[in-house]
């Protein structure tokens, strides 16, 4: 069953055969009703069958997203993102003529149901490959799986754990918090920054970020004089921000993402602070400006080309790429884009791209071709895949850039 | 003592928004008899309508009053379709049917007004006031200001107005007040109303401090619960001294032990408190439960 529509009316044959299958003695009025459109939709879905689908095969593309529950900031542009792009590459004529079949699960932000829904792409669905699952801990949840199924996997997870160590079929698409470390703790010491307070979340996010850094200051020489952790959902930063104040610190790092850090930031101007206010990527979003609004002003980000793509001089290989993107969704969907989409445009289109060069379905050539992927222009940063390295963004992927009238500028 | 000064203003200031939560706890669970755990939705709503009428270009005390209306329709609703038509349930039936609603009302709001986090403009700017070396946000003053007048408004309301001794009435002795003639169903509606008021202003004045977003209820309704029963489940008094207790509390343990373990420790306390005295801190010593 390859057909473009086949999929969905087999599932529907499947059900009604139930239906002759009880044992019944009177055929009642209701019951051969029953029947009658039993055999009508059988008629349907073998017409459908029938017509003989493109030459070539469709590309099947499986994806797990989280676009309900507490990741869905994560999943929901993600979700868009895909179909968006899938929908427009089908009506531009597909890949080298295949069209492309669409396969998105919701796991809503659970990685039980992301498991589940893993092995429905990989057993029932049958795809190509697959994006996703949007967190680390659903990705995890069924990376073994992938892994044992042979089937290529471009993760939207940004933990480390995801591509260390390295797994044969799995690839990730964001930037890792390592990297921000290491694009933030650079831009400290260029700048003749020796000692910081490092403030990061209790979740998952902040404690990976909060390890990085550690490691990254302590291999760099620089000191953390404060280092605190607060609850995702705290509302008031002063005592934290006082710690700071009573220390040596010379600028401030926070690792989170939510809400509180555009709350540190309201605080600190609370305390009249003045030392930089360095955020994480995760603050690389407009959300983050409104929320943080006068009191963001000045604040450091690592962001990707995204937020800063109308400012980038010609030359610059994503420019065109990420105005593209950002055009595309905003007008469709009268929302701002986020990072998150833009993970899953590149995971999408490095498939695709592997696909092409691979010039088969074959999911071991698939996986090669992702693996040899060098040069990739995509939204996140110019991807080189290796056998070493499954993630293949390096620092040049962040941008330091400063909040400035309500607007993210590039710095040196 | 700048450093004290600077804990205490950070506890204070959620500590009313606790209190507010707690007292619309209050009033409902001695109405009643049930603890409605729709409350912490009512400070959501408060904060998340004014925060999505004030980008469409609503004027802000204007958003403010349609947020605090919409939350008091909610609560009506929520008496008429819910609660009354369970009629002599019990209390655990109706706790379950509260926290249906909540669930239902989140559903509702994350979809009409989105996931994301939303933010509602400072009353009268972001400048902080210094007082004695500590600052302290106009937007803090607004909200213990906030407090101090709709605390002051509801024992008023309970001790002066012919209604609020009537409520008080049924709170002590159901059937005799039904004898006398207070109409049960109007005066559940009424305290339904009034602690949907009381929990849309601590929304509205809680949002531009703490950012707000669908599901904000569920941390700020637990707390006020936890403050109420600090202060002694049914006791007005009870319920702002213990949110206020809460917040200072939390304040002082996130300054001077750790902000990581700043949520832990109230609950540990009120487990404690319930072992040692069940009765909350002044439950025993207000011998009416207004």
């Amino acid at each position: 069953m390859r057909g473009g529509c086949g999929g969905r009316a087999l599932r529907v044959v499947r059900d009604f055969n139930f239906i002759p299958r009880q044992p019944e003695r009177i055929v009642s009025g209701r019951a051969f009703i029953q029947r009658v459109l039993s055999f009508s939709l059988l008629a349907i879905a073998l017409a459908f069958s029938c017509v003989p689908a493109d030459a070539a095969d469709t590309i099947k593309v499986g994806a797990i997203v989280s676009a309900t529950g507490p990741a869905a900031f994560l999943g929901d542009p993600e979700e868009k993102t895909l179909h968006a792009y899938v929908d427009s590459i089908n009506a531009s004529g597909g890949i080298a003529g295949r069209k492309i079949e669409l396969f998105i699960y919701d796991d809503s932000s659970d990685a039980a149901k992301a498991n589940s829904f893993a092995k429905r792409l990989i057993q029932q669905d049958n795809v190509d490959f697959i994006i996703g699952a949007s967190t680390t801990g659903s990705t995890m949840a069924f990376i073994q799986l992938v892994e044992t199924s042979k089937v290529p996997m471009l993760a939207l997870g940004a933990g480390s754990v995801i591509v260390e160590p390295i797994r044969k079929f799995v690839f990730r698409m964001p930037h890792s918090d390592r990297l921000a470390a290491q694009k933030v703790l650079d831009h400290m010491k260029r700048h003749g920054i020796t000692s910081f307070a490092l403030l990061s979340d209790t979740g998952g996010y902040g404690k990976s970020g909060r390890n990085e850094t550690r490691k990254m200051a302590a291999s760099m020489g620089l000191t953390i004089p404060v280092d605190e952790t607060y609850g995702e959902r705290d509302t008031d930063m002063t005592p934290l921000l006082t710690h700071v104040k009573q220390s040596d610190a010379q600028a401030i790092l926070m690792f989170g993402t939510g809400q509180a850090p555009a709350i540190i930031a309201k605080n600190s101007r609370q305390l009249g602070m003045t030392i930089p206010l360095y955020a994480s990527h995760g603050q690389a979003s407009y959300e983050f400006i409104r929320l943080a609004g006068a009191a963001g002003e000045g604040m450091l980000v690592p962001s990707p080309a995204l937020f800063v793509a109308d400012q980038l001089p010609d030359s610059d290989p994503q420019k065109a790429i990420c105005l593209a993107y950002k055009k595309d969704f905003e007008s469709r969907f009268k929302l701002d884009v986020s990072t998150f989409g833009g993970y899953a445009y590149d995971g999408l289109m490095m498939g695709l791209d592997a696909i092409t060069r691979a010039g088969s379905l074959d999911k071991e050539k698939v996986r090669d071709a992702i693996e040899a992927t060098k040069g990739f222009v995509g939204i996140s940063g110019i991807y080189n895949m290796s056998p070493g390295d499954h993630g293949g963004l390096d620092e040049s992927a962040l941008r330091m850039v400063q909040i400035k009238d309500g607007k993210f500028v590039e710095i040196k | 003592m700048s450093t004290f000064l600077q804990y205490l203003f950070a506890g204070l200031t959620i500590g009313s928004i606790y209190a507010l939560s707690a007292l619309g706890f209050t009033i409902v669970y001695n109405a009643r008899g049930l603890v409605n755990f729709v409350q912490g939705d009512f400070l959501m709503l408060g904060g998340m309508v004014t925060a999505t009428l004030v980008p469409l270009g609503w004027p802000l005390p204007l958003a403010i009053g349609a947020a605090i209306a919409t939350t008091i329709a909610c609560a009506a609703l929520l008496q008429c379709c819910a609660i009354a038509p369970a009629k002599q349930a019990d209390p655990v039936s109706l706790i379950i049917i509260t926290i249906g609603a909540s669930i239902f009302i989140q559903g509702i709001a994350q979809n009409v007004m989105g996931r994301n986090q939303h933010i509602v403009p400072s009353f009268s700017g972001d400048a902080p006031l210094r007082i004695l070396h500590a600052s302290i946000l106009p937007q803090s003053l607004w909200a213990m200001g906030g407090t101090v007048v709709l605390v002051a408004g509801v024992a008023w309301f309970f001790n002066g107005s012919l209604v609020g001794k009537a409520m008080r009435a049924m709170a002590i002795n159901p059937m005799a007040a039904q004898l006398m003639g207070i109409k049960t169903k109007s005066m559940l509606l009424l305290a339904f109303c009034l602690s949907a008021f009381l929990g849309a202003v601590a929304g509205v004045l809680a949002a531009p401090i703490t950012t707000t977003v669908y599901d904000i209820g569920l941390t700020l309704g637990l707390k006020g619960f936890v403050g109420a029963t600090l202060g002694g489940l049914g006791s007005a008094f009870g319920a702002v001294a213990g949110g206020l207790l809460l917040g200072i509390m939390e304040a002082m343990i996130a300054g001077y032990v750790s902000p990581a373990y700043k949520d832990a420790v109230p609950f540990v306390l009120i487990i404690l408190i319930l072992l040692l005295i069940p009765q909350g801190l002044f439950g025993s010593r207000v011998k009416d439960r207004i």
